[in-house]
């Protein structure tokens, strides 16, 4: 079964460390549906951006000190000394922005056509840790520049965990490495903000053996049966993902070279200041929901494990859709509420980045109940109701009425 | 009928977000050169700005984070740094004695605050510093417009209902409509080299644009590059299109 390469010393490699093969297997042959749409470009753009933001972060670290007395004025230097250190500095910055909006898509794919259901459920479960360490990562960069919302939405942050009964006070301090933030808690964060994305990699392979393991799943949600249901990943995705990374680098460019900082907060500018807060504080755009949640509801525990839930909540959702079909396609009432879903989090999203006084307080609980009923109670109950269409069998049958393809 | 279901639910949205807009004051928008796709800096009206924070500006703020050689940009030749730099004494040292010293300034300093740290500034203004200016249009929400909105719309009688604490100006702009600062610049309040006519709009659009400049000195390079940059990946996505399609058609047919 395994191909020999013609290359003598390929060939004598390979058998001993069968690198190669298993790059041929990944990235040549793997068979991949023949049916997937443009929405199956964002796990290779993730992918892309990722390895884009470790290595502008590499350059990045070169030259930015993590202290507090000279956090702020290298990051200036990088911007203003340090050759193209504006362009590197811009892409890290507005790619953790891009890198948000595109795992969005990518979970948003994975609700709309069931990716999560039996058998990718670990698959899932890989991408929501990816997506958790995201989370820290990012907001652990966003500490680093040591800008007025550097400092104050890592103190926003750290006092979470104060919410903890009992322990709370202590593990803050644990946390900050001293009674308030300052050089340890800068010292740590840059830390573990270099590590991070390299765990990230660790479970992205994991994400993608599992991926390879049961496949991808496709438009039409149904099992691939028949042989020539499936293409090989190489040359037909290769090249449709370099497409895909064409338009995005496109997107990108926009932003860098010409919005660099509309995506950011203008207070970041400010050096930190202990002594001055901020009017308010409010996090990057890609957190917004998340914070909407944590500040809807009026105890802190209770918050803070809501917006822990909104996420934790995800692990369990291959088993509350009851459903058996997977793709929105033959789900008429799902996708109505999927979409309700969409907006839904896009006005949380907004909420989170008003104060929450008056009707943005009403409106961000109202969004907070519904987004968990969506979840805990229109999801399960769905399942059991809703007359799903009926589901072809073969992706042909499928694709036939839409496209001429395969006569 | 999803489709209506979102247009009464976005028409709804924008509806609250009108309902509960604060009341704020418009900013007077200005057309910027250094705006846009193509956007630049007019050097003629940069240099104009130095001059203007040379001679008003810098008696209480610093732009430490701008160096001399930076000039260039402006369109200065290098002979006209040098003798500019010189113009100013920093603080220098330890030398082999472990004394600090004064020296003349070279290309390669910062701008020389006119305090040493931001506890002196303190101490001199009654508690409130005046923020350095290097970074000042980046660090507010509509810098430029903002800036030039701010300077020029002191009023010397607030409205009669509006209480004003001594020692404090009224300025519509700033947060609570009291400023600490005291008008900065006026009609003809310096005399511009190159004879330009020195009124309100114009210094404040100089020292604007100036300070736009300071806090984004990458600006021209940026966009003339971002400009190749896209017009390349442009190219490239196209080509990239036409050989997906391509490959495609092997297994269309």
């Amino acid at each position: 079964m395994v191909k020999k390469f013609k290359n003598k010393t390929l060939a004598w490699l390979d058998y001993r460390l069968p690198i190669f093969s298993v790059l041929r297997e990944a990235l040549v042959d793997h068979p991949t549906p023949r049916n997937l749409n443009y929405w199956w470009n964002f796990g290779s753009l993730a992918g892309i951006t990722l390895i884009i933001m470790i290595v502008s972060g590499l350059v990045l670290s070169m030259h930015y000190v993590p202290h507090v007395d000279l956090a702020f004025d290298s990051v200036e230097h990088i911007m203003r000394d340090v050759n193209y250190g504006w362009l590197i500095r811009y892409i890290h910055s507005v790619g953790a922005s891009m890198f948000f909006l595109i795992v969005y898509i990518h979970i948003a794919r994975g609700l709309y056509y069931g990716s999560y259901k039996s058998p990718r459920e670990v698959l899932w479960w890989l991408g929501i840790i990816i997506f958790l360490l995201m989370i820290a990562t990012a907001f652990l960069g966003y500490t680093l520049p040591w800008g007025q919302m550097s400092f104050w939405a890592a103190t926003v942050i750290t006092n979470l965990f104060s919410a903890i009964p009992l322990v709370g006070d202590n593990i803050v301090t644990w946390v900050l490495g001293g009674f308030s933030i300052d050089n340890p808690t800068l010292n740590r964060f840059y830390s573990f903000h270099y590590l991070l994305p390299f765990i990230i990699v660790g479970v992205v392979y994991l994400h993608i053996i599992s991926l390879h393991k049961v496949g991808s799943n496709n438009p039409t949600g149904i099992d691939l049966t028949l042989k020539k249901e499936k293409i090989p990943f190489h040359p037909y995705y290769t090249i449709k993902d370099f497409f895909g990374f064409g338009v995005f680098f496109i997107i990108f460019g926009i932003f860098v070279f010409f919005l660099p900082n509309s995506l950011g907060h203008p207070d970041n500018y400010i050096p930190a200041d202990p002594l001055v807060t901020p009017e308010h504080i409010v996090p990057e755009w890609y957190f917004l929901p998340f914070y909407a949640i944590l500040r809807a509801i009026p105890f802190k525990l209770l918050g803070v494990l809501a917006m822990l839930g909104s996420i934790l909540i995800l692990f369990v959702l291959p088993w509350l859709d009851t459903c058996k079909v997977r793709s929105c396609r033959f789900r008429p009432i799902y996708k109505q509420f999927f979409w309700i879903f969409i907006f839904n989090f896009i006005v949380l999203g907004w909420v989170g980045s008003k104060v929450p006084e008056g009707h943005y307080l009403i409106i961000s609980r109202i969004c907070t109940v519904y987004y968990f009923t969506h979840f805990l109670i229109i999801l399960p109950i769905l399942g059991m109701f809703e007359k799903t269409l009926p589901v072809p069998l073969n992706i042909f049958k499928n694709l036939k009425e839409k496209k001429n393809i395969n006569k | 009928m999803i489709k209506k279901f979102f247009f009464i639910i976005f028409s709804f949205f924008f509806l609250i977000t009108n309902l509960f807009a604060e009341e704020e004051i418009s900013l007077k928008k200005q057309n910027w050169t250094f705006k846009g796709v193509f956007g630049r800096y007019d050097n003629s009206t940069l240099q104009r700005g130095l001059q203007i924070y040379q001679e008003v500006c810098s008696a209480c703020h610093g732009m430490k984070r701008l160096r001399f050689r930076e000039l260039k940009d402006l369109g200065f030749t290098n002979d006209q740094i040098k003798k500019y730099a010189q113009t100013f004494e920093i603080l220098d040292g330890p030398n082999e004695l472990g004394e600090m010293f004064m020296r003349s300034g070279e290309p390669s300093d910062t701008f020389v605050s006119p305090y040493k740290n931001k506890e002196e500034a303190k101490a001199a203004f009654g508690g409130i510093y005046p923020p350095d200016l290097s970074l000042l249009t980046k660090a507010l929400k509509n810098g430029p417009d903002y800036i030039y909105s701010l300077l020029t719309s002191y009023e010397e009688t607030p409205p009669p209902d509006f209480e004003l604490t001594d020692g404090l100006y009224y300025n519509p702009y700033h947060d609570g409509k009291v400023i600490a600062m005291p008008p900065p610049i006026y009609d003809n309040v310096i005399e511009y080299i190159d004879g330009t006519d020195a009124n309100l709009h114009q210094l404040s659009y100089d020292i604007v644009n100036f300070l736009s400049w300071a806090a984004e000195p990458e600006l021209q390079k940026r966009k003339s590059l971002g400009l190749k940059v896209l017009l390349f990946l442009t190219a490239l996505t196209l080509l990239l299109y036409v050989t997906m399609k391509e490959i495609w058609l092997r297994i269309e047919k």
